[in-house]
Order: C-alpha cells, then structure tokens, then sequence
C-alpha cells in the first residue's frame, strides 16, 4: 500500500499568496497607507508592529477589503481583490479575520456563531457543520461553553471562539488585529497559544499586536509601520535586538520601557 | 323563582337595571364592528411590517437609488395626513385610476382593501424609522465580523443585523402598532363599517353619548393593552445582552 497524502500541511506549498503592490489610501486629507508593497507567503507568520494610528487596522481590513483603496493593487492567492458582490463575499471567506473586539454574534449561540457562515457561505450540510464547529471549539478549549451566548464568556473566551468561527471558513490566510489588546492580562496567554498552535500548523497568519513574545516565538518575520508606511521589515529577533530605523529605536523603547 | 340575593349573583332586578342602561346597544352589531376592527389592524400590520422592513433595508443599502427612494418615501409617507392618504386610495386610486383591488363587484370589500392599503402604505413609514432606529443600535462590528465571513450584503442583514435590531425595537414596534390599531377609525372615513363609524352611527341615533364613548373606549382599550403588556414582555424575553 502505498500512503496517500491529501492532508495539505504534508505538502507546504510555496508561494505568494497575499501580495499588495503600492498600495495607497487616503482618510479625506490623511494619507493613512502610503505606497504600501506587502508580500506574504504561504504559511508565513507576519507580525505588524508600529505605534496607534499608524496605518496598521487599515492595512488589516485593505486586505479583504473591508476597506478600500485609492491606488495600488492587492491580490490574494494570485487573484486580485474583486470590486463588490459575489466575487468578493467568496473572497472574504479564504481571508479569516479576528478583530480586537470580538465581534461574536450577539444573539446566537457559540456553537451558531460557528456553524454559520459553513451553512450560509460554504453551503454544508447541518449535521457536518456542527460537528465541525464543535471539534474547532474543542481545538481552542472552549468546547463546553457551546450552548452560551457570546456574553455569557470571558473575553478570552470569546475571542477564541471568535479564531474558531474565522477557521471554520478553512481560510487561506488569518487576519488578526490587535486579537490580545481588549484582554485582560490573565486571559491573553490563552488566546496567543491558540494563535501559536495555529503557527506551527502552516497557517499563514498576518499578526497586528505588540506581543513580543508572540513575534518572537511565532513570527518569521516582524513589519514595522509608522505614519502609513512600511518602515522596517526585519526578522523578529534582529528587529527586537537591532532596530536599524529611528522611529523604530523609538518605539520600541517605548513598549519596552513603560 | 326564589334567589338568594348574593353579592356575586346578579339577581333579576340587577339583570333588569342592566337592560335600561345597555338598551341603546340593542340592534347593532357591535363585535361585529370590532371585528372589522381587528382584521383592519392585523392585515396592516402585517402588511407594514412587511413593506417597513423592505423600506428599512433600501434605507441603509449600498445602493444609492434604492437608499434615495426609502429616504424620499419614508419623510413623504409621514409628513401626509392618514385620511389624505386613505382618501387617496379610494378617491385616486380606486375612483380615478379604477384600481378595485380585485373586489370590483363589491363596494364594502373593496372599501376595505383600500383602507387596508392605505394604512399598509402609512404605518410602513414608522415601521421603517423604528426598525431603522434599532439598526443603529446593532454595533458596526457585528456586520464587519458578518462580511468577513464571507456574508452576502442581504445575508447580513437578514442573518445578523435585522435580527438584532427587530430585539431591540419590539417597544417602539407595540407603540406603532397601537398607533395602528387607533388609525384604523379613518377608515370610517371612505365607509368601512369599522368600530368607529358604527360609533358615529349610534351616536347620531342615541341618547347616551358619554356611554356610548365609553363603551367604545373600552373596546379599543382592550384592543391595544395587550398588544402593550405583550409586546412588553417579549421585547424583555429577546433582548439581545452585549
Ligand atoms: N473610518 C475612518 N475614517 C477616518 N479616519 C480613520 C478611519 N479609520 C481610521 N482612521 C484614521 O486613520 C489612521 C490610521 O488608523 P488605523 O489603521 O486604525 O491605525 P492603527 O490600527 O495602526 O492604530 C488614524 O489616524 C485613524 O484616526
Ligand atoms: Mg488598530
């Protein structure tokens, strides 16, 4: 017998998968993403560090375009991002995304949380979506909670249910804005060793947070944005150890002596 | 016959008593008036609530026409008096355009589906701003995290926005609706044989004008109190906690 692979971490494809080329937006007169060339590849971890306002949740929501853009071009998996309807609901689905606040449906359960965008965007059976809903809420330790509404849980909590509602999509890649900074200190750990496990399994993960631990630890490489332009792009412990820019010397003086 | 005079059983001379005062109740056919009232209020609502929603989602569509047409509709809609509009539908549509709403044979019935129309077409207004109103309650995030799933523009709305919103409106909801249930006496006014106009009619053939206003204000009471009282308690049941 010869042993069939399909599992697709076996095979770490390679490639680009997320590719912005000059890309530019404006917020009226603010210039808030200035020439941005960004090329993530399969099964890479990128971190994007820089202080508050600097462009980094735009650059996040750009990429599956909960925002749009004046210039430039993104493209996901080889196709570039389409304009609106069909083309662009099908998009989002390859593109997880996991917020700072959560966002859980507030009036379903955790468990319907999960199972729908399965049943609404990949059109799966019921029966195949909860058990795939509940084997994700077990994978990010939140099996028991499948009943309760959103409220009912710790920040923590929601926001790993949140990771297992973008999974449930099988994104390609996974948008992660500030997923830690709503947190309570005691509950981040919980939430990062999720997005770690996740690391290790080939996800390709674009990371917005100031967890230096994390990039350390995960990151294959760490993006240093400062007033909309992409400033230093380093692997983590020569980014950490030796910032080459001053605005990033400044920075991370900042975070790293408050 | 022999009865003991209790408190609790109205003997014959309580029954007689009863007779004088109702007696000018006598030869109309009061629920069935209040009946008339009732169908007029559930078929327009239905119908408001319907069109409303309709009215509500074009309000905050992507689609500038569509959002055009629910703004100009909605601030025409409100600002018009009832009776003009429910003249409207009898006097313009029906008289004029020869709209008979399927009833061209017979006057009553399609008086009815005129006003029935006509309050469709005005409580959809308020149905529309209340729901509207409860969409603003509805936290950006839950449409972004909706979209990023990968969600239609409709799928979010049905799926993930409305249904929060609607939770959050049942109490303004219950106070259009019993705005409603009110508005169905202009019916009267293009002769639907409503509660109102039998009111008017006993009223111009009656003595008793205080009971007869009476008796009438206690039927609509007794139409909208529950509507009140219910709509209260659900509105608790499914509110949504955040
Ligand atoms: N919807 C918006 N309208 C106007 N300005 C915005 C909007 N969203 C963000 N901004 C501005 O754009 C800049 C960058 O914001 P953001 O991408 O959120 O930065 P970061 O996530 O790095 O803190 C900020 O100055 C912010 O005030
Ligand atoms: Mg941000």
């Amino acid at each position: 017998m010869t042993e069939v692979s399909v599992a697709k971490d076996d095979v770490p494809a390679t490639g680009d998968l997320v590719v912005l080329k000059s890309v530019n937006k404006h917020f009226g007169a603010l210039h808030v993403l200035q020439d941005i060339d960004l090329t993530i590849t399969r099964g890479e971890v990128v971190v994007v560090i820089g202080p508050s306002g600097s462009g980094k949740s735009t650059l996040c929501r750009a990429i599956n375009r909960l925002e749009t853009i004046d210039s430039g071009d993104i493209s996901i998996d080889g196709k570039p991002l389409p304009q609106e309807g069909k083309a662009l609901a099908r998009l989002r689905a390859d593109v997880g995304m996991v917020f700072q606040s959560f966002n859980l449906f507030a009036h379903k359960t955790v468990l319907e949380n999960v199972m729908l965008g399965q049943i609404k965007v990949r059109k799966a059976d019921k029966k195949v979506a909860e058990d795939k809903a509940r084997a994700l809420l077990d994978r990010v330790g939140v099996a028991t909670q499948a009943d309760k509404y959103p409220a009912q849980l710790s920040g923590g909590q929601q926001q790993r249910v949140a990771i297992a509602r973008a999974l449930a999509m099988d994104p390609k890649v996974m948008l992660f804005d500030e997923p830690t900074s709503a947190l309570d200190p005691e509950m981040i750990n919980e939430v990062l060793e999720v997005m770690q496990q996740l690391a290790r399994e080939g996800m390709t993960m674009i990371v917005v947070t100031h967890e230096m631990g994390f990039a350390r630890s995960a990151a294959n490489r760490v993006v240093f944005m400062a007033d909309g332009r992409i400033v230093e792009e380093a692997v983590p412990d020569q980014f950490f150890s030796n910032p080459r820019s001053d605005r990033a010397k400044d920075f991370l003086s900042k975070i790293l002596h408050h | 016959m022999r009865r003991s005079s209790g408190r609790h059983t109205p003997g014959p001379r309580h029954a007689e008593a009863r007779e004088i005062v109702f007696d000018f109740l006598e030869g109309y056919d009061l629920l069935g008036a209040f009946w008339v009232t009732v169908q007029l209020t559930l078929l327009s609502a239905v119908g408001s609530l319907v069109w409303g929603t309709m009215l509500a989602a074009m309000r905050v569509s992507p689609v500038p026409l569509m959002r055009g047409f629910g703004t100009a509709y909605v601030n025409i809609v409100r600002n018009i008096p009832l009776t003009v509009i429910i003249l409207f539908t009898s006097l313009g549509l029906s008289q004029t355009l020869g709209v008979t709403m399927g009833a061209a044979d017979n006057f009553d019935t399609q008086n009815f589906r005129l006003a029935v129309l006509g309050l469709i077409l005005y409580t959809s207004a308020f149905v529309c701003e209340a729901l509207r109103s409860g969409i603003n309650t509805v936290p950006v995030g839950q449409a972004e995290a909706a979209r990023a799933i990968g969600l239609s523009f409709t799928q979010v709305l049905t799926l993930v926005v409305l249904p929060q919103a609607i939770r959050s409106v049942v109490g303004p909801m219950a106070n259009v609706l019993i705005a409603l249930t009110k508005n169905t006496t202009v019916a009267a006014a293009i002769g639907v044989t409503e509660a109102a106009l039998l009111m008017k009619k006993m009223i111009e053939n009656e003595a008793q004008l205080i009971l007869i206003s009476a008796v009438f204000a206690f039927g609509y009471v007794c139409l909208t109190l529950p509507t009140g009282l219910i709509m209260g308690w659900v509105g608790k049941k499914v509110a949504v906690k955040r």
